[in-house]
C-alpha cells in the first residue's frame, strides 16, 4: 500500500468516482491454472480457508469448556467458586465484567481516536517529506511495544503522574457524577487504564487512516483549494468526507484490540464488580480479560470453565463490534480508501 | 502498511528474542550454595528420572533453591515446578498428571477420597515452606509501627481512615503521626496470603473483622493489585498506604510489629518458628499427613502467629519403585536442614522446628512403591 500520487490508479483498488477502473481482474475459473499457478492458487485458498478453520476452532473450544458452567444450576455455582462475590448467577456475575470491559475501551477510543486523527493529518499533508516518513516510523513502534511494558509504565510512572491531575477533576469537576466520589490515592483507576489503552491504539487507529488520508484523489483536494479554500478547509472539505468510512474503519481495529486487553489493564486497576460509571474511585469496574487472568491461576475446574464462559461472552462482544464496523464501511464503500 | 507490518515483526521477534535470551540466564542457582550441597553428599547418587510437580505459586523461590540443591547432588535428575496455584496443583495431582503439588492449603476430606484412588494408598501433607506475612506501610519518616490485630482489622475495615487516629496513637505513644489518610491494599487474585491474613484477622482481633478465612478479598471495592509485587509497587507508590504480603518482599517499607500478649513482636523467622512450635497439629488425620492448626491467637511470648504454612502433597504408595525414590529423594531434601536452609536463604522462610523436621522426615521415608 504505498501513497497514491495521481487519481486513477492501476489495479483493483476502486479510488472514487472520477475513474473507475475496469472489472476486477481477477482470475476466473474457467481459464485453466497450470504448474506453480495451480500450486499458488491453493496455498492462497487454502490460506484463506484456515482463518476459518481457527475462528471456529476457538469458537468451539470456548462454547466446549464453557458448557459445564452454563449449564450448572446457579446455587452450585455460587457455592463452588469463591470468587463469584454474591452474584447469584453466571449472568449476575458476567454483567459488570461486561459493562467494563466496554466502557474501558470506549474511554479509551474517546480519547485516541481525536489524537491519532490530528497526528494522520500532520503525517499526511502537514508535515515536511523526510520528517512525515519518520514520524510515521515511529508511530508505528509504539505497536511493536509489548503491553506488559505499557502495564509496567502505567502502573509505575503515569499512575503517580496523573493523580494529582484526576484529584484537581475530583475536586473541581466533582459535581460531574463521572468526575464524583472519593478520588483514588493510587490513581489505580478505570481513567488511566483508558488513558495507557488509548496510547496503545493510537499506532493502529494512526497508521490505517494515514493510508486512507493519502488516497484522498489529488483532483479533489486542488478542486478545494483551487476554489479558494485553506489548508485546514481543504481537509474538512475533500479529505475526511472521502476518509469518513476509513476512520471509522480504523477505529474499530482499535476498539477490538482495546476489548481484548489483559495484561494493561490487570497490572494498573484495582478492580471491582459494580455497574459504576465513576471514573476516578479504586475498586468500582472490571474487564472480561483482566479477570480471566487474575483468577485462572487458582481456579477450581467449574470455576476455570466458569471463567471461559465470560471469555465467549468477549467473543461475542469482540465479533459485533467488527460486524458492525463492517457493515459501516460495506454501506459506503464507493468512497472508502480502506476497502 | 506492508512495511511498516515487516518492521512491527522484526521488533517483535527482537523483543522475544532478548526476552528469551534474558529467561535463559535467569535461573541459575538461585540459592548460590548448590556445590556446597552436592559436595555434602558422600554416597554417589544412584537417582535418575524426571520428576514433576504443580502448585502454589507461594513456593516457586523455595523451590527453585530446592529443584537447584537437589539436582546438583543428584546430577542425573530432572525436577520441574509449574507454580499454577494451589488450586491447580492439587488439581494436576489428584488426576494423576503430576507426582507431587505444592499447596497453601492442606487437601480437604473430598480430595483426600479422589486421592485414595489416584494413590492406590493414601495421599500426605507434609509441611515444607512457612513464611511469616508481615504487615507493610509506607508512611513517610516511620518505618516501624505498633499496631494490634484491632487495629490492623480497622483499619482493612475502613473504619480507621488516618494515621492519627486516636487507636494509632494510643499503641505508638512516641511516633509522631502524620494526618495523612489511610489507603489500604489488597490482593485482586485469590492467594494463601490473603487467606491467612483474613484467618488471623478473624480469630485475634476480638471480633472487629467479622469476616470468615477467605482466598478471595472479602470486601467489596477498595484498591488492590495482582499478587505480591503487584500490591508492593502499589504501596510503594502512594502514601500513606498499607498492606499485608509475604516477610521477604517487604524491601525498605515498614513494618508492623503485632500485638501477642501484652507484647510487640517483629516479623522474623524465628518468631515464626516459636509461633509454630506452639500450634498443634490439626486432629483427624492420618499417620504421616502433618497438617498444622495455626494457633492465631496464641500469647507464646515472642511468637508471630501471622503466617502461611505451605505444604508438599505427595502419595504414600506409587506404583513403580523408580518414581517412590524420586519423591521420597526430593522431599527428604527439602525437610531437611540443609533444604531449609536454602529455602530461607532465598525465599525468607522460616526453618521447619526440629520436632516439626523431625516428623516431616519420618512421613517422608514412609513414602514406598506399592
Amino acid at each position: 500500500m504505498t501513497s497514491t500520487t495521481s487519481p486513477p490508479t492501476a489495479g483493483r483498488r476502486s479510488d472514487g468516482p472520477p475513474s473507475r477502473p475496469a472489472p476486477a481482474l481477477r482470475r476466473s475459473g474457467r481459464v485453466r491454472d497450470r504448474g506453480a499457478s495451480r500450486v499458488f492458487r491453493w496455498a492462497a485458498t487454502g490460506a484463506g480457508a484456515l482463518i476459518l478453520v481457527v475462528l471456529a476452532a476457538v469458537a468451539v473450544f470456548l462454547v466446549l469448556r464453557a458448557w459445564p458452567a452454563l449449564t450448572t444450576p446457579a446455587a452450585e455455582l455460587t457455592e463452588k467458586i469463591t470468587w463469584l462475590r454474591g452474584a447469584d448467577s453466571l449472568a449476575a456475575f458476567v454483567g459488570p465484567l461486561v459493562f467494563g470491559t466496554v466502557l474501558a475501551a470506549a474511554l479509551a477510543l474517546l480519547i485516541a481516536t481525536p489524537i491519532a486523527l490530528g497526528i494522520a493529518l500532520f503525517i499526511s499533508h502537514y508535515a515536511p517529506r523526510r520528517l512525515a516518513s519518520g514520524l510515521g516510523y515511529l508511530v508505528d513502534l509504539l505497536a511493536a511495544i509489548p503491553s506488559v511494558v505499557y502495564g509496567l509504565w502505567g502502573a509505575l510512572v503515569l499512575a503517580p503522574l496523573v493523580q494529582p491531575v484526576w484529584a484537581w477533576l475530583n475536586r473541581y469537576l466533582g459535581w460531574i457524577p463521572l468526575f464524583g466520589g472519593d478520588v483514588s490515592p493510587t490513581a489505580r483507576v478505570i481513567l488511566t487504564v483508558g488513558l495507557v489503552l488509548a496510547v496503545m491504539l493510537l499506532p493502529i487507529i494512526t497508521a490505517v487512516s494515514r493510508e486512507v488520508f493519502l488516497q484522498t484523489p489529488r483532483l479533489h483536494e486542488e478542486a478545494a483549494l483551487a476554489l479558494g479554500a485553506t489548508r485546514w478547509e481543504m481537509i474538512r472539505t475533500a479529505v475526511l468526507p472521502f476518509a469518513r468510512s476509513g476512520i471509522i474503519s480504523a477505529a474499530m481495529l482499535g476498539l477490538g484490540r482495546a476489548l481484548g486487553e489483559t495484561m494493561a489493564v490487570l497490572m494498573i486497576l484495582s478492580p471491582g464488580f459494580l455497574y459504576s460509571f465513576k471514573l476516578l474511585v479504586a475498586g468500582q469496574q472490571q474487564t472480561i480479560a483482566a479477570n480471566i487472568a487474575a483468577q485462572f491461576p487458582e481456579a477450581n475446574p467449574l470455576g476455570v470453565s466458569a471463567l471461559i464462559a465470560t471469555g465467549l461472552a468477549l467473543f461475542v462482544i469482540t465479533l459485533l463490534v467488527n460486524m458492525a464496523a463492517r457493515a459501516i464501511v460495506a454501506r459506503r464503500k464507493d468512497f472508502s480508501g480502506a476497502n | 502498511m506492508k512495511l511498516s507490518l515487516h518492521r512491527r515483526a522484526g521488533a517483535v521477534a527482537l523483543t522475544g528474542a532478548l526476552a528469551l535470551a534474558l529467561a535463559a540466564c535467569g535461573s541459575d542457582d538461585p540459592t548460590g550454595s548448590g556445590d556446597a550441597t552436592s559436595g555434602s553428599d558422600e554416597s554417589v547418587s544412584t537417582l535418575s528420572g524426571e520428576l514433576n510437580g504443580a502448585g502454589a505459586s507461594s513456593q516457586e523461590k523455595a523451590m527453585d533453591a530446592w529443584r537447584a540443591g537437589f539436582q546438583s547432588g543428584n546430577p542425573d535428575v530432572t525436577v520441574n515446578y509449574d507454580p499454577v496455584g494451589s488450586g491447580g496443583g492439587r488439581t494436576q495431582f489428584l488426576e494423576g498428571a503430576v507426582q507431587f503439588a505444592g499447596t497453601d492449603s492442606a487437601l480437604n476430606e473430598e480430595e483426600l477420597a479422589t486421592a485414595q484412588e489416584t494413590c492406590s494408598a493414601e495421599a500426605i501433607d507434609i509441611p515444607v515452606y512457612v513464611s511469616p506475612i508481615a504487615v507493610v506501610f509506607n508512611l513517610e519518616g516511620i518505618t516501624e509501627l505498633n499496631l494490634s490485630a484491632t487495629t490492623i482489622a480497622g483499619i482493612f475495615e475502613g473504619t480507621i481512615t488516618s494515621w492519627d487516629a486516636a487507636e494509632i496513637k494510643a499503641e505508638n505513644p512516641d511516633a509522631t503521626l502524620p494526618a495523612v489518610a489511610i489507603t489500604p491494599v489488597h490482593r485482586l487474585d485469590e492467594s494463601g496470603t490473603t487467606k491467612n491474613f483474613t484467618d488471623w484477622l478473624g480469630k485475634a482481633s476480638g471480633g472487629v473483622w467479622a469476616h470468615e478465612a477467605d482466598g478471595n478479598w472479602p470486601i467489596e471495592g477498595g484498591e488492590s493489585a495482582q499478587g505480591t509485587s503487584g500490591v508492593i509497587q502499589t504501596v510503594q507508590g502512594g502514601n500513606g498506604t498499607i498492606t499485608y504480603a509475604d516477610e521477604s518482599a517487604a524491601g525498605s517499607l515498614g513494618k508492623a510489629s503485632i500485638k501477642v500478649g501484652e507484647e510487640w513482636v517483629a516479623p522474623s523467622a524465628d518468631a515464626v518458628a516459636v509461633a509454630l512450635d506452639a500450634s498443634p497439629r490439626a486432629e483427624g488425620r492420618a499417620e504421616h499427613d502433618i497438617v498444622i492448626d495455626i494457633d492465631r491467637e496464641t500469647t507464646e511470648s515472642g511468637a508471630y502467629p501471622l503466617f502461611l504454612v505451605s505444604y508438599a502433597v505427595a502419595c504414600l504408595q506409587y506404583e513403580d519403585a523408580e518414581t517412590a525414590d524420586l519423591v521420597k529423594g526430593f522431599l527428604g531434601y527439602v525437610v531437611s536442614t540443609e533444604g531449609q536452609e536454602a529455602a530461607a536463604q532465598a525465599a525468607g522462610s522460616a526453618p521447619l522446628s526440629d520436632a516439626l523436621a523431625a516428623d516431616a522426615q519420618a512421613a517422608v521415608e514412609a513414602i514406598a512403591a506399592a
